[in-house]
């Protein structure tokens, strides 16, 4: 799993979208131990404290929590992952529609093309 | 320990007969970090290394390593890469092997040759049958396979391609631990960046900015290259 990067944009940051694109996606599931900082680290071939400070970031958003002698968990409650989705959706489809809009199309259109697209 | 600083430089000044090469040199590093001194050509870099390793000696101020002079002592936990090879060419891989044995109690020999065999490389092989890129990969590896508290590169990347590169940023992420430091002197500040938790600036022999890399790029809504490159157009 190597990552690219955007060296304009703090490193953490990045590694903190593609963790919550993880967590949203079931790469790493509901109450399930996530990897040791190193591990991340090494394999995500970023600096260490880099990737603590996404994880600690991710923490203080109630997405994971750290049990004291055990590493790190991905939280138990799946209402806050599902939620981070829902956000990350709405996200998305502003972006998207945003997009159309400016090429002139306006909501029904949008649907339209999203509705043409092949899986 | 815990609020000792790693590496303290306070006033250091250096000059060769009445030419300024350091003016007033201040700055501290704490264990853990991997920090780029960067910097143009002829800035002073390899000078501010040299110092550290106690091979030039400055004309006023301290360089303290775990709150002591340099000396002895602090060669013993600084492990340093210098920009041009002091080794003897002729030399086996296995003899410059024996050699840092011999040298440095905090070797981890078994490591080396493990990593070597990662690179496929035959420690039988005299370094000028090598390539360059090969030679340094060499050097990097029996540098990074001390157990040392400050690992100082000079200029790691000069003139190897991309992929050894990619395996030298490997290979500096994957050995260092938090109880260490890295500095790395580079001009070539795109390639290495992101790998950094703390960037020196450094020109015309004085640090311009101290600064953790992230701080900064939020700060500058920009990359360290480009900011660097803004600083110091030519």
């Amino acid at each position: 799993m190597e990552l690219a990067f955007d060296n304009n944009i703090p490193i953490y940051i990045q590694l903190l979208e593609y963790m919550k694109i993880y967590l949203i996606s079931g790469v790493f599931k509901c109450g399930e131990k996530l990897p040791s900082v190193r591990e991340f680290a090494t394999t995500f071939k970023v600096n260490p404290n880099t990737m603590q400070k996404a994880l600690a970031e991710l923490e203080s958003m109630n997405l994971i929590y750290t049990e004291r002698t055990n590493g790190k968990y991905v939280t138990k409650d799946q209402t806050v992952i599902d939620k981070l989705k829902d956000e990350y959706a709405v996200t998305l489809a502003k972006s998207y529609y945003q997009g159309m809009k400016r090429i002139g199309l306006g909501k029904a259109d949008s649907i339209k093309y999203l509705e043409g697209i092949d899986e | 320990m815990s609020n000792m600083k790693l590496l303290e430089i306070k006033k250091l000044n250096k000059n060769f007969d009445n030419k300024k090469i350091l003016t007033d040199i201040n700055l501290s590093i704490s264990s853990g970090k991997i920090v780029g001194l960067l910097g143009k050509n002829g800035a002073g870099k390899s000078t501010l290394i040299k110092l550290i390793n106690d091979l030039l000696t400055p004309s006023s101020g301290e360089i303290l390593v775990n709150g002591k002079e340099i000396g002895v002592e602090s060669k013993k936990v600084i492990s340093y890469l210098p920009e041009r090879t002091y080794l003897n060419k002729q030399m086996k891989v296995s003899e410059v092997i024996e050699l840092f044995r011999d040298f440095y109690q905090d070797f981890d020999e078994e490591k080396a040759i493990r990593l070597l065999k990662d690179l496929d490389l035959d420690i039988n092989q005299s370094l000028t049958k090598m390539s360059k890129g090969m030679q340094e990969k060499v050097q990097l590896v029996l540098v990074m396979s001390r157990k040392a508290d400050l690992y100082i590169l000079d200029e790691p990347l000069g003139g190897v391609d991309p992929a050894t590169r990619d395996y030298i940023l490997d290979t500096i992420l994957s050995n260092f631990n938090e109880n260490a430091s890295v500095i790395i002197s580079t001009h070539l500040i795109s390639d290495i960046e992101r790998i950094l938790d703390e960037v020196i600036f450094i020109d015309k022999g004085k640090i311009v900015l101290q600064s953790d890399a992230d701080k900064l790029r939020n700060k500058e809504k920009s990359s360290i290259d480009e900011i660097f490159r803004r600083m110091f157009k030519c």
